[in-house]
């Protein structure tokens, strides 16, 4: 492989795994407070249609973004109230939800299938960018990508020294106790939830806006499941999820490569490659099993009632 | 406007809580005075848990007020309740595991106050030095003993201005040494002008500490007294009420065969939490009572579930009657006479949404109840009819779900249910724990029973008392490992509590301290 090769594969990288990340370390908070939401997959479409939608008609894309969020947010506020207010099944509503997701994206997006847009352009890091083969596989993304890291190092943070960090594990630990000490364990998990979904609506917006910008039916294309997983497999670590989303991103990659390559091996066992690398690294990554059991959320999926 | 300086710290008047077919509270007055380590005594299901958490906030009354050192209240929470000086240590603690010492203390403080972790990990190093507590605020709190939880608990409330610390049934999982230790720091506590509402079952306990009483029963208060004054008979006369008898002693048993023959056994849990059991010896013999002490969390739940077949060891024999019982199943091992009473009732002594009738086949469906396969229903019913019969279980009709159950009732109904099988082998675990007097004086007469018809029976207990009125022989279970096994009446309180503190040489002669 020659160097532009290797450079393009990890810009691309970066590219691929944003979204993932994204999604996961939202979810992964919402997890931490003991709400699984399996209606990602849902909020993401609805987010991706929303900000193709906006972005199509005002041509302003900071809007478009804005929207998505907004769109994602409600969507996990539906949620909220059904497995927090009314403690129903989280499951069931987060399967519930991204059955909606689906359907009210088709809707909303059928007029606008085909249509193309620009796409957010790329922000140039000054100097940085100019670096040979780093410069370009870091600092010549689109602002989302920057981001995203951003809001990595922010989730990593606050969970590593704030106090908002500590209420929202105890929460998700044992929110009975975490109610004896005077923590409001349904604010805690609406806020959890809620950020959530807004993480998931601004991958949205980044499928339709950069990714591919374009609008089509199903087009998140299962990645808020994989996201679902890798939270799992990244034992609830943020720094974990980076690192599986970007091996997702660049295993995916790396088979769309080596089919261009004269490597012969059948294109569908390639496909499989990103999904088995993430998992065997993530696996090994969490076999210590005391730590691992230390990181996961003890109480997540179950409904808190407040005793009356 | 109060024309004088108020006397009292709090005074509850009228308070009333109703649940669902229960009042839990019915116009409770009761007052508690500054530096006044007050009691509140009572069966199960007498209320004091409900008030309790009613001063704390966590439940709200339905009637009646509440006045808090001469100001009338609404406490809207536990939050509120905190801010006005009040700490309460639950039964089952309300710590979180995954976080350290000081992370659990944090959390429990205002915002401005925990920001500095090192500032505040050296005001818990000193506070619980102060009351004599040692505690490291940088662990894990799930490597922490019970009784050091318990006092991260403690020193939690003790971080704040308190002028009132609710403790419910603190010493139901500690060693006697632990429970004096807590005693002493109570006693600073109180000689500073704290006052302690003390919530125990164990009245020797409540006469040595508190000056003051309130007894529950139904709900409603029955009696005042300080406890000083009167006996822990009169104590308990008051909580039961009727003439029930209140303490039995039997008679010690011998014990004939061996029936149970443990060998060096060995297991290794998956779960992290476990706890590893390493060369484990015992005999049991028929007709003999023998009782395992120990704090909860050393290893008795792998023990029970290795001699049930919920778990297999990796090495060692476990003999019954002759039979090595350790690679079989439990159904298979319950065919060669053993029964289990688990410390869970619900979930796996009882199925929670089955009938008590579908529960009883659940474990005694080898003793004649089916055949060819087939459920002889008459049979079972009358088998679970019986049970409710003679263990005197309370409960609507036999096809009651398991749920309905109150936690003494239910047990009454699962010991029964084992008990009728006339098991060679019955592994009890805390049979008596959370149930009230008379339902534990007939779990007790029960157990004696069988011992009497020649079972071996090995009751695993935290409650000491219980032990050394019941087992005719006793040890401990410190992390996995099994102290010596002596005649109870050769044990003393003192040697017991060495042992349950893992302070036992495996050789088989308890160390002295």
């Amino acid at each position: 492989m020659d160097i532009d090769l290797i450079t393009n594969v990890l810009y691309a990288t970066l590219k691929t795994g944003t979204p993932l990340i994204l999604i996961a370390l939202g979810e992964m908070v919402a997890e931490k407070s003991g709400v699984l939401n399996l209606g990602q997959e849902g909020m993401l479409l609805v987010g991706a249609a929303v900000g193709f939608i906006v972005a199509s008609l005002t041509g302003n894309y900071f809007l478009a973004a804005f929207c998505a969020i907004f769109a994602g947010m409600m969507m996990s506020l539906v949620f909220g109230f059904l497995s927090i207010t009314l403690a129903a099944n989280q499951v069931a509503t987060g399967l519930a939800l991204t059955i909606f997701g689906a359907g009210l994206s088709a809707f909303l997006g059928n007029n606008y299938i085909g249509i193309g847009l620009e796409g957010i352009g790329i922000w140039e890091i000054p100097l940085l960018s100019d670096i040979p083969v780093i410069g370009k596989v870091l600092f010549q993304h689109d602002p989302l990508v920057y981001l995203t890291i951003i809001l990595f190092a922010v989730v990593y943070w606050v969970f590593r020294s704030t106090r908002l960090g500590l209420k929202i594990r105890a929460v998700g630990e044992n929110p009975e106790a975490a109610n004896a000490i005077g923590i409001h364990v349904h604010q805690i998990r609406y806020m959890a939830v809620l950020f959530g979904g807004a993480m998931t609506g601004l991958a949205g917006a980044y499928l339709s806006l950069v990714y591919t910008p374009m609008w089509s039916d199903g087009m998140s294309a299962g990645r808020g499941w994989i996201a679902l997983a890798l939270v799992v497999f990244a034992s609830w670590k943020a720094e974990r999820i980076l690192l599986g989303a970007y091996l997702f991103g660049f295993a995916s990659i790396m088979h769309l490569v080596l089919q261009g390559t004269k490597f012969e091996v059948a294109p569908n066992i390639m496909a499989m490659l990103p999904y088995v690398a993430t998992i065997i690294v993530l696996v090994w990554l969490s076999s210590d099993a005391i730590k691992t059991k230390m990181s996961a959320p003890k109480s997540i999926g179950q409904p808190y009632r407040p005793m009356s | 406007m109060s024309l004088q300086q108020p006397t009292e710290r709090l005074r509850l008047s009228g308070i009333t809580k109703e649940y669902p077919g229960c009042l839990a509270n019915d116009a409770i007055d009761l007052v508690v005075l500054p530096g006044e380590t007050h009691a509140l005594l009572g069966e199960n299901g007498a209320g004091k848990s409900t008030l309790m958490k009613i001063i704390y906030g966590v439940v709200r009354p339905d009637a009646g007020t509440i006045t808090w050192q001469g100001e009338k209240v609404q406490i809207s929470g536990p939050a509120h309740a905190r801010q006005l000086g009040v700490g309460m240590v639950f039964q089952h603690f309300s710590l979180f595991e995954t976080l350290t010492v000081a992370e659990n203390i944090a959390l429990s403080l205002p915002a401005e106050e925990s920001r500095d972790m090192e500032a505040l990990s050296r005001r818990i190093r000193e506070i619980s030095e102060h009351y004599g507590m040692a505690l490291d605020p940088d662990r894990h709190v799930h490597t922490l003993s019970v009784g050091a939880q318990q006092r991260v608990e403690i020193v939690r409330c003790l971080l704040q201005d308190i002028r009132l610390l609710i403790l419910d049934e603190p010493t139901s999982v500690l060693t006697p040494q632990e429970v004096r230790e807590l005693f002493r720091t109570l006693k600073t506590l109180a000689a500073e002008g704290v006052s302690i509402l003390f919530i125990s079952h164990k009245l020797d306990e409540v006469t040595e500490l508190c000056n003051a009483a309130t007894v529950l029963r139904n709900g409603k208060v029955t009696g005042n007294c300080n406890p000083q004054d009167v006996t822990s008979e009169d104590l308990a006369r008051m909580m039961v009420g009727d003439d029930t008898p209140l303490n039995q002693n039997y008679q010690k048993a011998q014990g004939g065969n061996t029936a149970l023959q443990i060998k060096a056994l060995n297991f290794r849990p998956e779960d992290p939490f476990g706890v590893t059991i390493e060369g484990l010896n015992l005999e049991v013999k028929a007709g003999e009572i023998l009782g395992i002490a120990g704090v909860a969390g050393n290893g008795q739940d792998e023990l029970c579930a290795l001699l049930s077949g919920e778990e297999m060891s990796a090495a060692g024999e476990i003999n019954l009657l002759g039979n090595n019982i350790s690679r079989l199943l439990p159904e298979a091992r319950r065919k060669l006479g053993f029964a289990f009473v688990p410390e869970e009732r619900l979930g796996r002594g009882a199925v929670p949404n089955m009938s008590l009738v579908d529960n009883a086949l659940l474990s005694a469906s080898h003793r004649g109840l089916k055949k060819n396969g087939w459920i002889n229903y008459g049979k079972v019913r009358d088998y679970a009819l019986q049970v409710i019969d003679k263990y005197n279980v309370k409960c609507a009709n036999e096809d009651a779900q398991a749920k309905s159950l109150s936690g003494g009732n239910l047990q009454k109904f699962i010991i029964g249910r084992e008990i009728e099988q006339k098991p060679k082998l019955l592994v009890c675990s805390h049979p008596t724990w959370g149930v009230d007097i008379g339902a534990a004086i007939l779990i007790r007469h029960a157990l004696i029973n069988l011992r009497d018809e020649g079972s071996a029976i090995v009751v695993v207990s935290e409650d000491i008392d219980e032990l050394y009125q019941i087992s005719d022989r006793i040890g401990a279970i410190c992390d996995g490992k099994l102290s010596p096994v002596r005649p109870t009446n050769e044990v003393g309180i003192e040697t017991l509590g060495q042992w349950m503190a893992g302070q036992f040489s495996n050789g088989g002669e308890a160390a002295h301290a």
